[in-house]
């Protein structure tokens, strides 16, 4: 612990933060009136979401993934897997179905300690992960409602060809658009999708400013672990809502404000004052353990610059925007442009522009034991980065909401010699 | 003689998918000049890389023979075997006389190998063959097709003969026969399982893969006359049962035979499918390709890769029980193997509602002690004998 770095351990939050967590306050508490209200939901996958679509039928998006990492960070997640694999469900397979099934066992008791409504429609979008097939087939067999598949082809050759655009388009129209006329008992309004698109993608320049704030230096923001609060709303539950355009606006606003004061990025202790290390990362975070994690960056002064799991949700930063003049076909090109729909050749080369224009020092994989969507082929890529460019790769290993595989001695030991390779690297090169 | 002429068959076949140097490749390619083309499981419309003039060869990862040196350098030790084993292959040359290889699309593992094989071999074809997981022809069908035109196009250019109608529904008409075969064996071994025992069979299926498909088909014929013909072999007291789950990495010979010493009837199970996918003959009749993908899209295996739409999980596994009169079934995974695993309680849950018996394991390819499978799979042979008894 290095406390000259950062303020005192007092925990600061930005105005921004804290309008965040009122609006998905809000969304939670909304959908745990719906027994009351007659609102109806659709649970979702966080990559390839149709979120503006869903919205534009007044439809309550749930996403699992996101219960069970609030889970994990509630410290619910070890019983909720542990009541699934009494079930029969593998110890090898992804903890997020786990802990989404325990989750259901014990109430499906949401975030906010409220219970989440039943969906009245199970909208698998298939993008970027094998998993969600099973894992929605699994959730079939718990509610009674339909479902329904959106297959999102994969960019085995590295490009979205036109095929592949209009498949997606013509499942949209023809079984999802219906679907969800169906769940909600309204008619689509493309008139109305045109303008939420419109502010999607008025969000999504923000965001991006936001993003590419880090690769000022000091960076004020931290890509990774903070990234994942700076896209929430992207992609939980408000792309399209004005609520939506006025956060990232804000956010905006801070971070261009916090680059002009030279100011580092907020963490869970308080500002970073010092920065020494610029990382970029890939995989997702640990959940069960996400503030400890992070403090071990912060203790060194390390800040994470750009990741990729925060593109899993989209990739803004490579140009994407949504489309209202080509409403449908900019979701299609949506749902097939995510992160972990890329073939491994775009994922190293996203990364390898990462580590070039943010001036990282390295990259960091943080390798879930459960994700084979993110974690074959890492090992692969730690070695293309270090060849291609020249920075240190270091590799960690945990899990997304299995505590049983979060290490904390070991995972600080490999961070703490990592940390010194980069050091000797650096002093290599200015011997 | 029957007996010793059915060894030696199997023994070939045997040697022949163990061949990680591909000899019986090599020399398709010094006598043919054409193109070699891997895949990996499980399935791959193999009648239109016939039909381009190409030898489809079956890449099924390694067995307990073969040493991995290189491949754990590349996959974690929480990922699935097969992976590794085909990487050391390509990082040994003992894929060099391939030239290309096609990655179906299963899971997320053999879809991201399809990536690094793009990185590790570039001057090889590398495709990654996406399939639909919508059924419908106006959408998944369209999709297929488009697929399938860039991959017959994707041939041409590295080489191989230019699509051809005909072509193709003259190499649909053979691998139709093939498949007939492969069902008539498989209906064999249910009717009559010590004729077939699964440890033979296998060994046939396995090969089957890397023969061109004429000799696979002559194989097989006279592996099915021989058995029918041999007196020698008689029905002895095993429970019957199912294996099912091991649609992708393959389980070692030794797992089993292991399975059948314990007291199994194997007479059904999951093993080599892409002989099997297609589960009528394809039409030769209209266009070729429209056939192909009519098939996939509504003719194909229950598999834990494809969405089952409407369908209740499990219930296909139910019905297999039945058509194979099996007693009991074995769910019998490879480690980490999401589709397989993620299946599995869903499957459990219908065999259970049956009153199906059941047990589970799970097993590597290059596993290669099976004591406590044995012992397993024996106590579990032995309750079904001994309820059915009752
Ligand atoms: S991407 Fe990884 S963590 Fe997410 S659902 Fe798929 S396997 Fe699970
Ligand atoms: S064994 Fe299972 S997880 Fe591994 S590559 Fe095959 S299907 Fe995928």
């Amino acid at each position: 612990m290095t406390p000259k770095t950062r303020d005192a351990a007092t925990a600061q939050k930005d105005d921004s933060q804290l309008r965040q967590k009122e609006m998905i306050a809000a969304h939670y508490s909304r959908l745990a009136r719906t027994h009351e209200t007659g609102e109806r939901s659709v649970y979702t996958f966080v990559p390839g979401n149709l979120t503006e679509l869903i919205r534009n039928f007044d439809l309550l998006p749930v996403l699992p993934e996101i219960n069970a990492l609030q889970s994990a960070m509630r410290g619910k997640s070890k019983e909720y897997i542990a009541a699934a694999e009494r079930e029969g469900h593998s110890e090898d397979v992804c903890t997020y179905v786990k802990c989404d099934v325990g989750m259901k066992r014990a109430g499906n008791v949401g975030p906010t300690g409220e219970r989440l409504p039943d969906p009245d429609l199970l909208l698998l979008s298939y993008t970027g992960c094998f998993t969600f097939m099973k894992w929605f087939e699994i959730l079939k067999r718990e509610y009674d409602c339909p479902v329904t598949m959106l297959h999102v082809p994969y960019q085995g050759e590295g490009e979205i060809t036109k095929s592949m655009r209009d498949y997606v388009v013509e499942q949209i129209k023809k079984k999802v658009i219906p679907a969800l006329e169906k769940a909600s008992g309204k008619k689509y309004d493309e008139d109305k999708l045109k303008e939420q698109l419109r502010r999607s993608a008025q969000a999504e320049d923000d965001l991006v400013a936001v993003l590419e704030s880090a690769k000022h230096k000091p960076s004020p923001i931290d890509a990774y672990f903070g990234g994942v609060y700076y896209i929430g709303p992207i992609f939980t539950a408000f792309r399209g809502t004005q609520d939506a355009v006025d956060y990232y606006r804000l956010l905006r606003a801070e971070t261009e404000e916090a680059v002009r004061a030279g100011r580092g990025p907020i963490t869970p202790s308080g500002e970073l004052k010092e920065e020494k290390y610029r990382l970029v990362v890939e995989g997702p975070p640990n959940w069960t353990n996400f503030r400890q994690f992070w403090e071990m960056f912060v203790d060194e002064g390390a800040v994470c610059v750009a990741s990729t799991y925060t593109k899993v949700g989209g990739v803004y930063d490579a140009g994407f925007r949504h489309d209202p003049d080509r409403p449908l076909e900019s979701l299609a090109e949506y749902c097939l442009g995510c992160y972990t729909n890329l073939n491994l050749p775009s994922r190293v080369e996203m990364l390898e522009r990462y580590v070039r224009e943010y001036q990282a020092d390295g990259l960091l994989i943080n390798s879930i034991k459960s994700c084979n969507s993110f974690s074959a082929g890492q090992l692969m890529i730690l070695r293309e980065i270090e060849e291609r460019t020249g920075v240190p790769g270091g590799f960690v290993e945990s899990d997304l909401v299995d505590p049983r595989y979060f290490s904390g001695a070991n995972i600080k030991n490999r961070l703490e010699s990592y940390f010194q390779m980069i050091e000797q690297k650096r002093q290599g090169v200015t011997a | 003689m029957t007996s010793q002429s059915i060894a030696a068959l199997v023994e070939s076949a045997n040697q022949l998918y163990r061949d990680y140097d591909f000899t019986s490749v090599k020399e398709w390619k010094a006598r043919t000049g054409g193109l070699a083309i891997g895949f990996m499981p499980i399935y791959v419309p193999r009648e239109l890389l016939h039909a381009q003039g190409c030898l489809p060869v079956g890449v099924m990862g390694g067995g307990d023979d073969l040493e991995i040196i290189r491949g754990d350098a590349y996959y974690q030790s929480y990922i699935c075997h097969i992976p590794r084993s085909t990487i050391e292959l390509g990082l040994g040359g003992k894929l060099d006389c391939l030239d290309g290889m096609l990655f179906p699309a299963i899971c997320d593992v053999i879809r991201n190998l399809s990536g690094m094989w793009k990185l590790e071999f570039p001057g090889k074809l590398s495709r990654y063959l996406d399939v639909p997981q919508d059924f419908e022809d106006d959408m998944g069908g369209v999709f297929y097709r488009a697929e399938l035109e860039e991959l017959s196009a994707d041939l041409a250019r590295r080489g191989a003969r230019p699509y051809d109608a005909e072509a193709l529904r003259t190499s649909i008409a053979v691998y139709n026969r093939l498949s007939a075969l492969v069902r008539e064996l498989y209906q064999l071994r249910r009717d009559e399982p010590w004729l077939v025992p699964t440890a033979e069979l296998y060994c046939l299926l396995r090969a089957a893969t890397i023969w061109p498909v004429e000799d696979a088909i002559l194989h097989l014929e006279t592996y099915r006359d021989l058995v029918r013909a041999d007196a020698s072999r008689q029905p002895m007291d095993q429970a019957r049962v199912i294996l099912a789950g091991s649609f992708c990495e393959q389980p070692p010979l030794g797992l089993i035979k292991t399975l059948e010493r314990s007291g199994c009837y194997i007479v059904d199970d999951d093993f080599v499918q892409v002989h099997r996918w297609l589960v009528q003959p394809v039409s030769t009749a209209g266009d070729p390709l429209d056939a192909l993908v009519s098939a996939f899209l509504h003719h194909a295996m229950d598999s834990p890769t494809r969405y089952c739409g409407e369908a209740t999980k499990g219930v296909e596994l139910v019905q297999r029980v039945a058509a194979a009169a099996a007693e009991g079934v074995l769910l019998c995974a490879p480690s980490f193997c999401d589709p397989a695993l993620l299946d599995q309680p869903m499957a459990v849950d219908a065999l259970e509602a049956a009153g199906v018996p059941w047990t589970a394991f799970k097993y590597a390819e290059n596993n290669g002690q099976f004591q406590v499978i044995r012992e397993q799979a024996g106590t579990f042979a032995d309750s079904i004998k001994l309820w059915s008894g009752v």
